[in-house]
């Protein structure tokens, strides 16, 4: 059912469209990340959720109900903001129960909503302590609290993590995730790191230049990018211009040197320009099991990754990285060794050049 | 964190700035208040009793301290939300504004006050008619008060906006603005108990300082005439050599009471919030 849409929303700012024509249903419950890089529109587009911009066209509605133009204090959405964005003069619990106060709830139910939303993150200890005495990472704990406290239709994410340290913003995008399923609350989530978007995520949005570039889960978005943007903004990739050689048999080759795809190019003709785009992880060496495609390579790096080893190879004049899982008994091949890499047809995705 | 660890943390030269700063400010105090003691060496207080005990003193003193907080009160009502629109939707008019707050540094207060006279001291009518609604302000006293607290306002306008901005810099009063609408508040709860709160500490320097000139001051006083402290202080130094210096002295501690009750009154939670 779908819970929040937004339709042919568009937003210029003067004559820069920073958000073009973005269609989007997101059905109640789901976790949706907008992932891009910077400066493609993803919190512009979160902020008209919000209520913050007005679309310059379009329309967004939340169960039906049209709220393009509402004020942002009158749609009950809630908005975590990078900065936190915690009132510096009040309390935890006074931060929490704002929202509830302002809707001139009673007093006895704002205090145990403040109680509730602190046990949910595990912060009853720090109640009456200031933002300025918490951490980073309770400090935007609070901050996610104050936004669920008011019951919000929508909860709205903007990069909430990138301002704390590596350890914790995988801890807390954790924590985000199970409140979030606990409470079946719908979200939009908006980042620029893809693990974090294809961990969290019950769908992704990848966006580029204003667009909505692809959209799917993360395992369709990391397997099957149906763009080369996608397909190398999600994970590394190996990409590369080739020529079709044989559309029905899927066949294409990489300055001569002949590639087996399972990609649909049946609608191309031979000699038509296309991207092909492996993942370094598709690749293995010949000697632990055969695949469609049996190629030819010399070694030409060897990079350690931590639990991974990249291996930069040349096949024919092209150079391509194969990952393997790093371990003690690895059998690495020497630089400049002639050896041969295999893969199978699933992995050679034939993109639109 | 207990008083002496927080004073460890202060480097060295910061205390040497703020002792020079602070001497430079009391040594001409403590001189002022030397003077003041030596009319009779039998009786050192001999200028303060004789200062208080003039009603004219009191009178004017107290005039003066409403002037003061009226002057205050207006310039809050004026400048925060002036101030806050700016920051979160006009930044282009900071200039124009930050120019026109500094016009009393440019245009002496002996302009500004005949200004003020000569509009002010004309009935208002509807133009062309000979219709008065209302009397001119000069005439009666609580038109000259309208008069002279619009003219203080304009005098503290430079200190009171500078506090007031500098204090909405220090605290991302954009995205606070945004996270209060999210939860759901308007306008004035917006700048009631967010906006106002966080910017106290800058709320009270920008009363400090508008208390002050307030008080001493001479120019719109006079040539208003109202009875205020600064041309009563103006006229006792030019009869009186000791009772001048033991006023100064007196209205500067009382000022200072003041604040220290402000401070006392608004502080609490506002003590943890100024730490941030
Ligand atoms: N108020 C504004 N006026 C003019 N241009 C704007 C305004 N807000 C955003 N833009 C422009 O719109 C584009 C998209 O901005 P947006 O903040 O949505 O990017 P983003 O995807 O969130 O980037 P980042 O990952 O860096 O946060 C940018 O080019 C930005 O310069
Ligand atoms: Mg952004």
């Amino acid at each position: 059912m779908t819970h929040l849409a937004l339709k042919n929303v568009s937003k210029h700012f003067g004559n820069f469209t920073a958000v073009r024509d973005f269609n989007l249903d997101v059905n109640k419950g789901e976790f949706v990340s907008f992932l891009g890089p910077s400066g493609c529109g993803k919190t512009t587009t979160l902020r008209m959720i919000a209520g913050f911009e007005i679309p310059s066209s379009g329309e967004i509605t939340i169960n039906g109900a049209d709220i393009t133009n509402k004020s942002p204090n009158q749609r009950n959405v809630g908005m975590v903001f990078q900065s936190y964005a915690l009132f510096p003069n009040m309390t935890v619990a006074q931060n929490i129960g704002f929202g509830l106060q302002v809707r001139k709830e009673k007093e006895a139910d704002v205090k145990d909503r403040v109680a509730e939303m602190l046990s949910i993150i595990s912060l009853e200890s720090k109640a009456d302590s200031y933002p300025y005495q918490l951490s980073g990472g309770q400090m935007q704990r609070v901050a996610l609290a104050r936004a669920l406290a008011i019951r919000p239709e929508v909860l709205l994410l903007d990069e909430p993590l990138s301002a704390l340290d590596a350890k914790i913003r995988v801890s807390l995008r954790g924590e985000i995730r199970s409140i979030q399923q606990k409470l079946g609350i719908t979200a939009i989530y908006v980042t620029h790191d893809q693990e974090e978007a294809l961990s969290l995520s019950d769908r992704i949005v990848v966006m580029n230049i204003g667009e909505m570039e692809q959209i799917g889960t993360p395992f369709e978005i990391y397997n099957f990018p149906t763009t080369v943007f996608t397909a190398n903004f999600v994970g590394t990739l190996n990409t590369t211009s080739g020529e079709v050689l044989d559309p029905l048999k899927g066949l294409v080759t990489v300055d001569g040197v002949q590639f087996e795809s399972a990609s649909d190019i049946k609608s191309k003709r031979k000699g038509d320009k296309v991207r092909v785009a492996i993942r370094p992880e598709r690749f293995n060496f010949v000697s632990q099991e055969k695949k469609a495609n049996i190629l030819d390579c010399t070694i030409e790096s060897i990079n350690f990754l931590g639990s991974i080893v990249r291996i930069q190879v040349k096949i024919g004049n092209t150079k391509f990285f194969v990952d393997t899982f790093n371990n003690p008994f690895l059998d690495l091949p020497n630089i400049g060794a002639k050896d041969q890499v295999t893969c199978s047809k699933e992995a050679v995705l034939v993109l639109d050049e | 964190m207990n008083f002496i660890t927080r004073l460890r943390k202060f480097p060295f030269w910061s205390w040497l700035w703020f002792i020079i700063g602070a001497l430079y400010f009391i040594l001409p105090l403590l001189a002022t208040f030397e003077f003041s003691l030596s009319w009779d060496p039998a009786n050192p207080l001999k200028a303060y009793q004789r200062a208080f005990e003039d009603n004219r003193f009191w009178n004017s003193f107290m005039y003066s301290n409403v002037l003061a907080l009226a002057t205050i009160v207006v310039s809050i009502i004026l400048i925060v939300p002036t101030a806050y629109w700016i920051r979160l939707r006009l930044p282009q008019a900071r200039r124009i504004v930050e120019f026109i707050t500094l016009m009393p540094f440019v245009v002496p207060a002996i302009i500004l006050v005949f200004g003020l006279i000569r509009i002010y001291s004309t009935p208002f009518s509807i133009p062309f008619t000979d219709v008065v609604f209302m009397q001119p302000l000069t005439n009666f006293k609580m038109g000259t008060n309208i008069l002279i607290v619009g003219g203080y306002v304009v005098l503290a306008m430079p200190y009171m906006y500078r506090s007031v901005d500098t204090g909405m810099r220090t605290v991302d009063i954009r995205t606070l603005t945004e996270a209060s609408q999210s939860l759901g508040a308007n306008w004035f709860v917006i700048i009631t108990r967010v906006i106002l709160p966080n910017i106290r500490a800058a709320l009270l320097s920008g009363a400090l300082l508008t208390f002050a000139i307030v008080v001493g001051e001479v120019t719109l006083a006079s040539f208003l005439g109202v009875n205020a402290f600064g041309p009563y202080l103006f006229l006792l130094g030019q009869h009186r050599a000791y009772e001048p210096a033991a006023l100064s002295f007196v209205s500067f501690l009382l000022t200072w009471l003041a604040m220290g009750l402000i401070q006392l009154v608004t502080g609490g939670q506002g003590q943890a919030a100024g730490t941030h």
